[in-house]
């Protein structure tokens, strides 16, 4: 448990993913906390999580309250986490207290009673196991099972007392009829007002977004607004931290090559270790060529370089790799390059998010290039689209890697994409690749546009894409308008002339 | 055909020996008294004594009445204060 020095209320520290990030540490702890979300919202996942986390990472038991779902159903369907409550329960770390209701046994009911029966086989359960965490799901299924609510409602306003005097820290559940508005259906949150989470699951330009709040922990303090979180099978519960993790990465001055000498040079010698930079262009001005330099040259270095492709496919990656150069396969074999393929549509961008983690987490690469995003930019709406840009790129600045991503501009010439809007911002470094239109000729150029901490070339290079890969050339010096998206050639006289006019004398 | 009487199993689980415990014990006495006499078993169970017990039948909330015998099992919650309603949810004038 975590006691800080401000004589503030005491936290516990729940295990499940990013929970206890945005709660500032865990569930206040010895208190009652209530989870309400609609249907659907994940809340017999995120209770469960608790309790299972509770028992696989800080070795404490727990006591689960089903008045919803029989305790049969809910071992099956934990199973699918990779959690076998059957096993927990033979060692005395889990225990049900199953009051879900009877099938074709309607009780009848005629006046006045209380909740003894429930308060002593929790109690009982409670000593049996030595329990610290209980999970009641859910308050609205309670309301169901007798007609006067008011009876039900003191009765576990005594629940939650009896709960506080076993000194346990403890999640109730409970139904909201929409995703914004009253908190829950039955007004139950005055038992518990101290601490409210709120789960949603909203349907969002066709998609839906799972996020969760934490709307109020009376007297402590917790992150504020709403994180994404996604259910993952095998491991369950797990949110994703955006916008609370904080800008506290060091800062590198190690310089990595891009995988190309004259880049480097525009870049005042590499891309520094722990930055992401960003590649914009149009469909064909080499951006997947930029990515395969990169990790290439990197892997081939004997840096670990993971490349994570959402636009081609492995078989078309390598024969292009192998075309400029490198030999994709050799270096994997060597453990130097790990090559992801997905299409974006196959998972939600929460995710792909947490895919990426994991892969990095366990390849543990030096540098990573992710080509595209603007491919990733399909899959979602654009608040989670934002998201995965900032959860992406503070992730990878935590583990200091080299990154490279790339953006497709939607017109050939000039132009920036609704990508390069919500990542431009923080990324390190920008790099654009643009179509020059000159005396009926494509030409390509290259502009180091931002080059956060370091020098960098102010030049407009021409380049060409041949058999040796990306090769750079001379600025062009006579066409203006290029990044515009109208290049206009002008002449010698002119170029002097306009020079002229900034020049200092 | 023999109007054999039908047997009762019941039991009343209880919370202590609160005033509302006694009410129930004592109109469910009654009405047993009443209405059953010498075909059944009553068990009164104090869950703070046997919560195993309660714990085997799923007991969520006192005074609860099982009629385990004749089936199908049936369940009454509440106090009993209103008799009529206990009657009908015993019905005791099964099968006869």
């Amino acid at each position: 448990m975590v006691a800080s020095a401000y004589n503030e209320i005491e936290k516990l520290p729940t295990g499940v993913p990013g929970l206890d990030h945005i709660t500032e540490g865990g569930l206040p702890a010895r208190r009652t906390t209530l989870v309400a979300g609609t249907s659907g919202s994940a809340k017999t996942v995120l209770g469960s999580h608790y309790l299972a986390a509770g028992i696989q990472e800080y070795d404490q038991s727990g006591i689960f309250i089903t008045f919803e779902e029989p305790a049969e159903e809910i071992r099956r369907n934990l199973l699918g986490f990779g959690w076998d409550v059957a096993a927990w329960e033979r060692e005395d770390k889990w225990r049900f207290v199953d009051v879900s209701p009877i099938i074709g046994g309607e009780p009848i009911v005629t006046g006045d009673f209380d909740f003894g029966g429930l308060m002593v086989r929790v109690e009982q359960a409670v000593k049996t196991v030595g329990a610290e965490r209980v999970v009641l799901d859910s308050l609205g299924a309670v309301f169901t099972q007798f007609t006067d609510s008011a009876i039900v409602r003191r009765e576990l306003l005594r629940v939650a007392a009896g709960l506080r005097d076993l000194g346990v820290t403890a999640m109730l559940t409970a139904e909201r009829t929409s995703e914004f508005g009253d908190v829950t259906r039955h007004d139950v949150e005055e038992f518990v007002a101290d601490n409210v989470i709120i789960l949603r699951n909203v349907l969002e330009q066709e998609k839906r977004r799972r996020t969760v709040e934490v709307l109020k922990f009376r007297g402590t303090r917790h992150n504020k607004g709403e994180y994404p979180f996604s259910i993952i099978p095998e491991r369950g519960i797990e949110i994703i931290p955006l916008a609370a993790i904080g800008l506290t990465q060091g800062s590198s001055n190690i310089r990595v090559t891009s995988g190309n000498d004259k880049l480097d040079a525009m870049c005042g010698g590499g891309f520094f270790r722990d930055s992401v930079v960003l590649v914009s262009g149009a469909t064909g001005t080499g951006k997947t060529l930029m990515v395969t330099q990169f990790t290439g040259v990197g892997a081939t270095g004997g840096e670990k370089c993971l490349l994570v492709a959402f636009e081609e496919s492995r078989a078309q990656l390598f024969r292009n790799a192998q075309s400029w150069g490198f030999d994709f396969e050799k270096l994997e074999a060597a453990g130097k390059l790990r090559v992801v393929c997905a299409y974006p549509e196959t998972k939600s961008l929460e995710d792909h998010l947490i895919a990426i983690r994991d892969e990095i987490e366990t390849f543990k690469p030096d540098r990573v290039a992710l080509d595209s995003l603007s491919a990733l930019e399909r899959v979602s709406s654009v608040k989670g689209f934002r998201e995965f840009c900032i959860g992406l790129t503070s992730f990878v600045k935590d583990e200091e890697v080299a990154t490279l991503v790339t953006s497709t501009t939607p017109t050939l010439l000039g132009g920036t994409s609704v990508t390069e809007a919500h990542i431009s911002t923080i990324t390190d470094s920008i790099i654009l690749l643009r179509y020059v239109e000159m005396l009926g000729e494509m030409r390509r150029g290259l502009t180091v546009l931002k080059m956060r901490g370091s020098f960098h070339e102010k030049h407009i290079r021409e380049y060409r894409i041949d058999e040796n890969g990306l090769t750079l050339g001379d600025p062009f010096r006579n066409v203006v308008g290029i990044l515009a998206g109208h290049p206009q050639n002008v002449t010698a006289e002119e170029v002097e002339r306009l020079t002229g006019l900034f020049s200092e004398e | 055909m023999a109007t054999e009487a039908v047997k009762f199993t019941l039991k009343l689980y209880v919370t202590g020996r609160t005033s509302r415990s006694e009410q129930a014990i004592g109109t469910l006495r009654r009405i047993c008294r009443e209405e059953l006499e010498g075909r059944y078993d009553l068990a009164v169970i104090d869950i703070l004594e046997h919560p195993k017990l309660a714990e085997e039948d799923k007991i969520l909330a006192t005074p609860t009445v099982i009629r385990e015998l004749p089936l199908p099992i049936r369940t009454i919650i509440g106090d009993l204060s209103d008799e009529e309603q206990v009657l009908l949810g015993l019905d005791v004038k099964a099968d006869r």
